[in-house]
C-alpha cells in the first residue's frame, strides 16, 4: 500500500485555520466519498480498500452512518471558516462503491444535499464494477440524483483481465453501459494499459472495444506496479514479466491516436472526453478547487490546507464513534508550496498553466521544453504551458524542469 | 589493578639505562590498540574509569576503521625486581601508505613487539614492517594476541613466527589484550630484552621528529626522540632541514595526556610545542637541535614526503568550491604529505588535483572532507605519475590523464612497485593469475609455513591503484594480504582511453592504460555507464576512444515515459513529495553537456566490479 505522506498533526476536532476559508466563494466545493470495500483484492492494487476478511469487526452496513457523521463534522468545520456552499461535484470512489446497496449511496447523497445543498447542474458520479451493478441498481442511483457512472472496464482482453485479477466477463461491459444509457446516466470507462503480458494489439482491442461503447468519457491509466502489491512480488519472483516503459509509451500514443480519431480529446494526461463531458470532479483536483474527502484514508483540500484521514476502517469507525475528527495528519501549504503544486497540477491539463505562475528559471525552461518538443509552442506564445503528446508522457520531467 | 612502579621516574632526570623505547608492529585488527589500552591500565597511567576503548586512536575515522593513522608516544612506569623503568611506547601507523612515518617511528625505538593475531597468523603488512624493524636493528619480541579466542591456534602461529625470525616457538609470548592475560609478563620482557638507548648526553642536542600532529588549540605538537644531548623549556630550537628557528613554548611527555616537564634527556621520547600552525614547519624525519649550540650534522634518514597517487576532488555542488579550498588548507596543517593544486574539469567543473601517499591516504582525506566539512565530493580515478617523452624529446610529467600529450609519443616511464602478497597456499594460482593480468612479473615465492605462502611480484603502480586490492580480496575470500613499496620505474606501452558522451569527451572518465587492455577498459566503462546513467529525453551514445579511433560503443535509448500515476483520491501531497525527491536527485546530478550524470555514475564507474542499476 502506498505510504501516506507525513504531515503535521491535526487538532483532535479537525478545526481549520481561518485562512482556509479565504476566497472560498471563488472555488468549487466537491465531496469525495471513499468506500473502502472490495470483493477481492486485485494483485496490482495499492488503494485503501479491504475485503470482507480483512475488515475485522467493522461492518459495511454501518458505514454510511459513519460517513454521515463525518459529513456533519465537515459542515461544522467549514461553517467556522465561512466556507459552506452548495457542492458542484460528488464522487463515490473506492474500493467498489457499488458493493454497498444503491439505497446506501442514495442515502449518503441525500445527506450531502440536506447538509450543503447541491447545485442544479452538479456532477454526481459513482465508480462501479461491471459485475457489481445491474440496470435496476443504476435506475435507483439515477432516481436518487446520480448523473454519471464510471465503470472499471480495465481491458477487453480476457488474459489481461485475469492478470489484473478482474473477475468480470468482458461481455458484461457493453450491457451495463447500455443499461446506464437507458436509465439516463452518463457513462465513462476506465482502462489500464501496460499490464504484464499485454501486447500492443491487446491494447488496441481494448481501446476499440471502449470506443465501440460510445461513452462520453474514457480514462486510461498506465499500470504502475507499486511496492508491496502481489504483482510486485510476482514480478520480483519472475512469475510475471516486468512492465516495459517503452511499450507503455507506445500504448499511450496509440490511445491518443485512436481516441482522438473517435472524437475524444485529452483534457488531462490520463483522461479523454467528448466535448463538454470532462469530469469536473477530476478537474477539481488539478485546478486547486476545494473538496472534502469522507471515509478512511480519504484526502481533502480546502484553501491551501490538505489533510488525510486515518486509513483503516476500524480506526476510522472508532474516531467517528467518539465524535473525534478522523484526520490523521495535515499540511498547511505556504505560498511557495502552493505555487509548486499549481505547476505540478496544471501542466497536466489541456487548459495548461499560466506562464506567469513560473519564476525566471521556470520561464527559461519553457523555451528549452519547446525546443525539446515537450511543450506546445503555440499555447506557450499565448501565455500557457501545455504539454505536447511527448510532453504528457514525460510530465514528471516537464514539471521538474519548471519548478 | 595498581601500578607496579610506586614512583615514576622524572623526565629529563632519568638515567638512560632505565629507558626502554619500543613500538608495536601489527596488522589492522590484530588488536594493537586493545593491547596498548591494557598496558596503559596495567602501568597505572590511565585509570580504569577514564579508559576509553582504544585510547590511543584519537580520530573518529580511525576508531571506526580500526586503524591508527597518526602515531603518538606514551610514557609508562614499570618496575622489575625493585628497579623502576620508563617505558616509551611509540604507536606506529599500520598502513602501507604511511611507510615513511613507520620507518621514522622505528628509528625512535630500540625494540618492537611483533604482534600477531593467534587466530589469523602474520599478514603481509606486518611482514613488511617487520623487515623494516630488522633493518633498524630493533630487538623483536614476538607476541601472539587474542589467545582467548576459540579459534586461536597459538602453537601453529608460534612456529610460523619462530621460522620467520629465528628462535624457539616457546619464546613467543601469548597474551590477550581483551582479558589482560600475559600483559604483565610482556612488560617484564620489554624491560629485560629491549636495549636501553644509546646516545651522547653531552653532545649538541639532536632530536628526531617521528610525528607531527596539528591541534586546533595548541598548534603543531611535534613528537621527538632525543638522540643526543637534551632540550629544555624556553630554549630556541632549530629545524636542521630548513634552518628555521622556533621558540620552545612547551616540552613534555604524554602519559597519555601531555604533561610539561623540565626537559627531555638523551634517549627520552616526548613532545615539543613551538606555536607553529602548519605541520610542514615541523616535518617527520627532520632533526631538531639547539639554536644556540647547534649540532653539526643532522640525523640520517630524512625524506620529503612524496605523493604517489593522484586524484581530482570535485564538489558536487560547484558553489562548494571555496569550502573545499578552505577544507584542504585546514587538512594540510595536520598532514604534511597532502599536496593539491586547483584543477578544472570540463565534466566536473572546478576542483583540486590532490597528491596522496597511497590509496588509503586518499580515502581518509576524502572521508574527512565529507565528514568534517560536510562536502559532497566526486573523486576521479586514481592515477600515478608518468613521465611521457614526446617525439620532440620533451618530457611531460603526467599526473592526470588530461595532461597526456596528444602528439606522437616516444616513450612512457611508469612507477613500479615491489609487492609482497601473503595467502594460504590454495590461492597461489588465483593470485598469480591476477598479478599476471596486471603486467606483474614474479620475483619469488616462499612457504612461510605448511599452508601459507609469500609471493613477491614486481608490478606497475598504475595497475594496483585502481581496483587491484578489491580483486585480490574477492578472489581470495579476503585471505590474502598485500604490501608494496615503490621501487623504480620502467618503460611501458600505454595509451589514453577517452570516454565520450554524445560525442563530448568526459575528462573525468579518461584513463591511462596499457595498450593491450585499452579495448577491455573501453568496453567495461561504456557498459558500466550505460547502466549507471539514467535514460534522458534524447538518445545518448557512449563511446570509448583511443585518439580518434573509437574502440567501444554503447547507446542509452531516450526515455519516452516517466510515471503517469493516477492521482489517487486527490493525494496531491504524495505527488508533490515525489517531485521534491526527484528535484533532490537532480541536484546530485552533474551536467555533462546536456546529459545528466548522477554522482553515483562517477563513483561506481570509477570503482571496481560490475555495477547494477538500483530500482527506479
Amino acid at each position: 500500500m502506498a505510504k501516506l505522506p507525513d504531515g503535521d498533526p491535526a487538532p483532535a476536532d479537525g478545526r481549520l485555520p481561518a485562512r482556509a476559508g479565504t476566497g472560498a466563494d471563488d472555488r468549487d466545493l466537491g465531496v469525495y466519498v471513499h468506500v473502502p470495500y472490495c470483493r477481492v483484492r486485485c494483485g496490482y492494487c495499492d488503494f485503501n480498500t479491504y475485503t470482507a476478511e480483512e475488515l475485522g469487526g467493522t461492518s459495511r452496513k454501518e458505514y454510511i452512518d459513519e460517513a454521515l457523521v463525518e459529513l456533519e463534522l465537515a459542515r461544522s468545520r467549514l461553517g467556522e471558516i465561512d466556507a459552506v456552499r452548495p457542492v458542484s461535484t460528488v464522487f463515490f470512489g473506492g474500493g467498489t462503491p457499488t458493493l454497498l446497496p444503491p439505497e446506501d449511496l442514495v442515502r449518503m447523497l441525500a445527506g450531502i444535499r440536506s447538509t450543503f445543498g447541491i447545485l442544479p447542474d452538479a456532477e454526481i458520479t459513482t465508480e462501479a464494477n461491471p459485475d457489481s451493478v445491474d440496470e435496476r441498481d443504476l435506475a435507483k442511483l439515477r432516481d436518487g440524483g446520480f448523473t454519471r457512472v464510471s465503470f472499471g472496464m480495465q481491458s477487453a482482453v480476457p488474459h489481461v483481465l485475469r492478470t489484473l485479477d478482474r473477475t468480470h466477463d468482458p461481455k458484461r461491459v457493453p450491457e451495463v453501459v447500455a443499461a446506464a444509457g437507458r436509465t439516463g446516466l452518463e457513462a465513462s470507462v476506465d482502462l489500464i494499459y501496460g499490464t504484464p503480458g499485454e501486447s500492443l494489439d491487446d491494447w488496441r482491442t481494448s481501446l476499440e472495444a471502449a470506443i465501440e461503447l460510445d461513452t462520453a468519457h474514457v480514462s486510461a491509466y498506465a499500470l504502475i506496479v507499486e511496492d508491496g502489491t502481489a504483482m510486485a512480488r510476482n514480478i520480483r519472483r519472475g512469475t510475471v514479466p516486468p512492465v516495459d516503459d517503452d511499450l507503455q509509451a507506445d500504448m499511450y500514443e496509440l490511445a491518443d491516436v485512436l481516441l482522438s480519431a473517435a472524437g475524444y480529446d485529452w483534457y488531462e494526461v490520463s483522461n479523454w472526453s467528448k466535448s463538454g463531458a470532462e469530469s469536473r470532479h477530476n478537474l477539481a483536483y488539478w485546478t486547486g478547487q476545494d473538496w472534502w474527502g469522507i471515509g478512511p484514508g480519504a484526502h481533502s483540500h480546502v484553501g491551501g490546507v490538505r489533510w488525510w484521514n486515518v486509513k483503516h476502517p476500524a480506526a476510522y469507525a472508532s474516531r467517528i464513534e467518539q465524535r473525534l475528527s478522523p484526520v490523521m495528519a495535515r499540511e498547511l501549504l505556504d505560498d511557495e508550496t502552493r505555487r509548486t503544486e499549481r505547476i505540478l497540477l496544471e501542466t497536466r491539463i489541456r487548459s495548461g498553466l499560466p506562464v506567469g505562475v513560473l519564476e525566471a528559471d521556470g520561464r527559461r525552461a519553457v523555451a528549452e521544453l519547446i525546443a525539446a518538443g515537450l511543450v506546445d509552442a503555440e499555447a506557450a506564445l499565448g501565455g500557457r504551458v501545455v504539454p505536447t503528446l511527448r510532453g504528457r508522457l514525460l510530465a514528471d520531467r516537464v514539471v521538474r524542469d519548471l519548478t | 589493578m595498581s601500578p607496579r612502579a610506586a614512583t615514576p621516574l622524572e623526565p629529563a632526570r632519568t638515567d638512560i639505562s632505565a629507558i626502554r623505547n619500543f613500538c608495536i608492529i601489527a596488522h589492522i585488527d590484530h588488536g594493537k590498540s586493545t593491547l596498548a589500552d591494557r598496558m596503559l591500565q596495567l602501568t597505572g597511567v590511565v585509570e580504569e574509569r577514564v579508559m576509553r576503548a582504544q585510547y590511543l586512536d584519537r580520530m573518529d575515522i580511525e576508531r571506526e576503521r580500526g586503524i591508527t593513522i597518526k602515531s603518538q608516544a606514551v610514557r609508562m612506569p614499570w618496575a622489575v625486581d625493585g628497579s623502576t623503568y620508563a617505558l616509551n611506547m611509540i604507536d606506529t601507523p599500520g598502513h602501507v601508505d604511511f611507510s615513511y612515518e613507520v620507518s621514522r617511528s622505528l628509528a625512535a625505538c630500540e625494540g618492537a613487539l611483533l604482534l600477531v593475531d593467534a587466530a589469523q597468523g602474520i599478514e603481509a603488512q606486518t611482514l613488511a614492517n617487520l623487515y623494516l624493524a630488522l633493518e633498524h636493528d630493533l630487538e623483536i619480541i614476538p607476541v601472539l594476541n587474542k589467545i582467548d579466542l576459540p579459534a586461536a591456534d597459538p602453537q601453529k602461529y608460534a612456529e610460523e613466527i619462530a621460522k620467520l625470525i629465528g628462535g624457539d616457538p616457546d619464546d613467543v609470548l601469548r597474551v590477550s589484550g581483551k582479558t589482560g592475560e600475559g600483559v604483565d609478563a610482556l612488560l617484564d620482557r620489554v624491560v629485560r630484552d629491549v636495549p636501553a638507548p644509546k646516545g651522547d648526553p653531552d653532545a649538541a642536542a639532536r632530536a628526531m621528529i617521528f610525528d607531527s600532529v596539528y591541534d586546533a588549540y595548541r598548534g603543531v605538537i611535534t613528537f621527538v626522540r632525543m638522540m643526543d644531548g637534551s632540550l629544555e623549556p624556553r630554549e630556541k630550537i632549530q629545524m636542521m632541514s630548513t634552518g628555521a628557528t622556533h621558540e620552545l613554548l612547551e616540552i613534555g611527555v604524554s602519559s597519555p595526556e601531555p604533561a610539561p616537564t623540565k626537559g627531555l634527556g638523551t634517549g627520552e621520547v616526548g613532545y615539543l610545542i613551538t606555536g607553529v600552525k602548519d605541520v610542514r614547519q615541523s616535518k617527520v624525519g627532520d632533526t631538531v637541535t639547539n639554536h644556540r649550540k647547534p649540532a653539526d650534522v643532522a640525523l640520517t634518514g630524512y625524506e620529503e614526503p612524496k605523493p604517489m597517487v593522484f586524484s581530482g576532488l570535485y564538489p558536487i555542488d560547484g558553489s562548494d568550491y571555496p569550502v573545499l579550498r578552505e577544507a584542504l588548507d585546514k587538512l594540510k596543517l595536520s598532514d604534511a604529505a597532502l599536496v593539491y593544486e586547483p584543477e578544472t574539469s570540463v565534466a566536473l567543473g572546478f576542483g583540486f588535483r590532490c597528491g596522496f601517499l597511497g590509496l588509503l591516504h586518499l580515502e581518509i582525506i576524502s572521508e574527512r572532507l565529507r565528514r568534517e566539512f560536510n562536502l559532497d565530493l566526486i573523486a576521479t580515478a586514481p592515477s600515478v605519475v608518468y613521465e611521457v617523452q614526446t617525439e620532440e624529446k620533451n618530457i611531460v610529467t603526467v599526473t592526470n590523464p588530461s595532461e597526456f600529450p596528444t602528439g606522437k609519443i616516444d616513450k612512457i616511464i611508469e612507477p613500479v612497485v615491489n609487492a609482497t602478497l601473503l595467502a594460504p597456499k590454495d590461492y597461489v594460482g588465483t593470485i598469480m593469475e591476477l598479478c599476471q593480468s596486471r603486467r606483474g612479473s614474479l620475483e619469488g615465492l616462499d612457504y612461510l609455513s605448511e599452508d601459507r605462502v609469500e609471493i613477491r611480484y614486481r608490478l606497475p603502480l598504475g595497475e594496483i591503484v585502481f581496483d587491484f586490492f578489491d580483486h585480490l580480496k574477492s578472489r581470495t575470500q579476503g585471505y590474502a594480504s598485500l604490501d608494496y613499496e615503490v621501487e623504480g620505474t620502467q618503460e611501458a606501452d600505454l595509451v589514453k582511453v577517452d570516454i565520450l558522451l554524445q560525442g563530448e569527451q568526459v575528462d573525468a572518465f579518461s584513463a591511462i592504460v596499457h595498450r593491450d587492455s585499452a579495448y577491455s577498459y573501453g568496453v567495461l566503462m561504456a557498459g558500466k555507464l550505460k547502466d549507471l546513467i539514467p535514460r534522458q529525453q534524447f538518445e545518448v551514445p557512449i563511446q570509448a576512444a583511443v585518439g580518434a579511433r573509437i574502440i567501444a560503443r554503447e547507446n542509452i535509448r531516450a526515455i519516452r515515459k516517466d510515471v503517469l500515476a493516477k492521482c489517487y483520491g486527490g493525494d496531491i501531497s504524495r505527488k508533490r513529495k515525489l517531485l521534491e525527491k526527484q528535484k533532490e536527485g537532480k541536484k546530485r546530478m552533474k551536467m555533462v553537456g546536456r546529459v545528466e550524470v548522477p554522482q553515483e555514475a562517477f563513483i561506481a564507474a570509477l570503482s571496481t566490479g560490475e555495477s547494477k542499476k538500483e530500482g527506479k
